[in-house]
């Protein structure tokens, strides 16, 4: 497992700083070798020996399900770029700005080749300080990309005023409250936050809370202004300092599952499956720690869209809180029918 | 190997081994010469006598797609760069991409006629004349019919039939998916594709009936039909799946026949070129031949380290070359 080659996909709208990203990620003086897979091929400078240019192609599986749409340029590039493989050490893939970034993630899990091969590591998302708004407003795809992200770089952070960037993390935080979300200028960033995430790796769902700016993990540090949060509680509603608002989006939102009493797994994974099954196409992200019934380990679990992978992770821990908790993030979702669904699996 | 296949007939020995640099993509023959093609960069080339020696086809890149074309092997690479090389070891460059883009696939066809697609573009070269089409999608796989200067390209939602000497437009096979590796049944009467879901899909090309042809538990990566065109051998499934083709119908409504159960899946498939037999590459390195009348099994490599990737058998049938992901290849002399 541990010699597949990691995949970081690098997702954001138009002129958000993506190739900023990409060039800081190639220029960085970190010994290793990366093969990058780049859209605008030979349009703009990237100083990388191998650069392969794709071309956003995406099919759907042809098994019924209309959101198991996969990226085929990725399964053929990455079929020949892992005869090379000792040349390189990890793979970045740069989409357009206007990609819905599923069909990247979906390629790892629905093509047996690629997923044998590669492992998805992370999805990270620059977002434009100054515009996300308006993008957030007209642009589904820039919203898309939010919602679906593990990191999100807020870039351009120096050409906003302070409380204009408190309301835009507002807004990001009412879409996806789950992603490392990060200030940065011209995408400076060390690369741990954004390389090396394991973010689709189930060993590695350690708890499920959401992320706050969080001065000692970011390399900004003037974000004390009276929103201190109690990282304990994990409610995104409860901000001590009231100064960070609180947004509601209309249409992409996300849903937080959270029982003490253990799971039925004879009623969770029919329900969870036939939820999967009916409203794959508007969750984009799901993940889960369970705690079955008659089971000392815990369960974890993510998705995306209709896939679901989950396994077994480990033994829950002596003193360890055993209590199921799960997420969904999603467009329009049946809140109360997901929470009396979830309600219903319990034993 | 299982205990069940301990007294079936063996030609092991009668294998002459090969050791590679790299892992095997491909296998094919040029008259007695064995020609492997490597993963990076080189063709090996195995002459029925005499060392062994490499042919540096695309100097540092990566070799994605080959055929064998009579005298000469086509290969076609990242460095966007078709290839030839013959038995004697010469390369020739017979084009270069223009945007330097990847050489997919490569196909041979009758008479010397050649094609090659990047991305989206198909090419076709027969004597003085190339010619250029743009498909749907990226190309999946490139076959030329059995006669006639034919050319079937697999891509996304189905295939696309093309005559590039003819004024006619394409004629397109459609079937939702993603269809890779494309097969002219030798008779010319059917078109059969691999695709991304476990499965392979055919038509019959005078009417266009769609065949759907499933049940497999992977990808299919090989298939091949027998010299007669009464079937096509599949990988994809821990034993060799054989569709029929000898009927007006095809596999339509009909069973495949089931040869070679064993533990680890089929990765490649060739077809004897005269006879009824079915080389069968495994996972698990084990190569078995397989008589389609009987069900009659050859050992013909036992299991090893690594699965076996290519399997060729020469011109006449006397000897079949096999080659493996981690190097290991080898060729049996049938006499």
């Amino acid at each position: 497992m541990s010699d597949k080659i990691p995949v970081t996909v690098l997702t954001g709208y138009l002129g958000a700083g993506k190739t900023t990203l990409l060039n800081r990620i190639l220029s960085e003086p970190h010994g290793k070798k990366y093969a990058v897979i780049v859209n605008e091929f030979g349009e703009i400078g990237i100083d990388n020996d191998l650069v392969v240019g794709a071309d956003e192609e995406v099919f759907e599986m042809n098994n019924g399900c209309i959101c198991c749409t996969v990226r085929g340029d990725l399964v053929r590039i990455i079929d020949g770029l892992m005869r090379r493989k000792g040349k390189f050490d990890a793979i970045i893939v740069e989409t357009t700005g206007l990609a819905d970034p599923a069909p990247v993630a979906q390629t790892f899990f629905m093509d047996e080749n690629v997923g044998r091969k590669a492992k998805l590591d992370a999805v990270v998302t620059v977002a434009d300080a100054k515009w996300l708004r308006d993008r957030l407003k007209d642009a589904p795809e820039a919203k898309n990309q939010i919602a679906f992200a593990d990191v999100i770089l807020l870039n351009k952070a120096d050409l906003v005023a302070a409380d204009e960037l408190g309301e835009v993390e507002a807004r990001i935080r009412g879409i996806n409250p789950y992603a490392k979300l990060h200030r940065t200028e011209r995408c400076r960033i060390a690369l741990p936050e954004v390389l090396g995430r394991n973010a689709f790796d189930l060993d590695r769902i350690l708890e499920i809370e959401p992320e706050f700016l969080d001065s000692g993990e970011d390399d900004h540090a003037h974000d004390h202004d009276g929103h201190s949060h109690d990282h304990g509680n994990g409610h995104q509603h409860q901000h001590g300092g009231g100064a960070l608002k609180h947004y509601h989006d209309e249409e992409m939102q996300s849903l937080s599952l959270r029982s003490e009493r253990p799971l039925d797994a004879d009623k969770f994974f029919p329900w969870v499956q036939d939820l999967v099954q009916k409203e794959g196409p508007n969750i984009l992200r799901c993940k889960g720690i369970l705690s079955f019934k008659d089971d000392d380990k815990r369960f974890v679990l993510q998705g995306v869209h209709m896939i679901l992978d989950g396994d077994h992770q480990r033994p829950w821990t002596q003193g360890e809180k055993r209590e199921s908790r799960m997420v969904f993030i999603g467009r329009n979702l049946p809140q109360q029918t997901i929470k009396s669904g979830f309600e219903g699996c319990l034993a | 190997m299982s205990e069940l296949r301990a007294g079936i007939p063996s030609v092991v020995e009668r294998t002459r081994p090969i050791k590679a640099t790299a892992s095997v993509v491909a296998a094919h023959f040029l008259g007695d010469t064995a020609v492997l093609v490597l993963g990076e960069e080189s063709l090996l080339l195995v002459p029925r006598q005499g060392e062994a020696r490499t042919v540096e086809a695309h100097p540092g890149a990566v070799i994605l797609s080959s055929a064998a074309q009579r005298n000469r092997i086509i290969t076609g690479g990242d460095d966007g760069k078709v290839i030839a090389t013959g038995a004697d070891g010469a390369s020739a460059t017979l084009a270069t991409d223009g945007k330097r883009r990847w050489i997919d696939h490569v196909a041979a066809g009758p008479e010397g006629a050649l094609a090659w697609s990047a991305g989206k573009q198909v090419f076709v070269r027969a004597g003085a004349n190339e010619r250029t089409l743009e498909v749907l999608s990226t190309v999946g796989g490139l076959a030329f019919a059995p006669k006639g200067l034919r050319l079937a390209v697999a891509h996304y939602n189905g295939a696309t039939l093309w005559f590039p000497n003819a004024r006619s437009e394409p004629a397109m096979l459609a079937w939702k998916g993603s269809h890779l590796a494309v097969r002219y049944s030798p008779d010319g009467r059917f078109v059969a594709t691999s695709m991304q879901e476990p499965g392979l899909h055919a038509w019959r090309l005078s009417d266009r009936k769609d065949m759907r042809m499933s049940g497999y538990s992977a990808r299919v990566r090989s298939l091949a039909f027998a010299a007669d065109g009464k079937s096509l051998a599949t990988s994809g499934a821990n034993q060799l799946v054989v569709w029929p083709f000898q009927g007006k119908d095809g596999p339509m409504g009909k069973a495949p026949r089931l040869f070679a159960p064993a533990e680890f899946q089929i990765e490649v498939v060739a077809c004897h070129p005269r006879q009824d037999i079915v080389a069968a590459g495994y996972a698990d390195g084990l190569v078995l031949l397989v008589r389609l009348d009987d069900g009659a099994e050859i050992l013909a490599r036992k299991p090893a380290a690594a699965p076996i990737t290519a399997l060729a058998w020469n011109a006449s049938g006397s000897a079949l070359a096999f080659g493996a992901e981690d190097g290991e290849a080898g060729v049996v002399e049938l006499g």
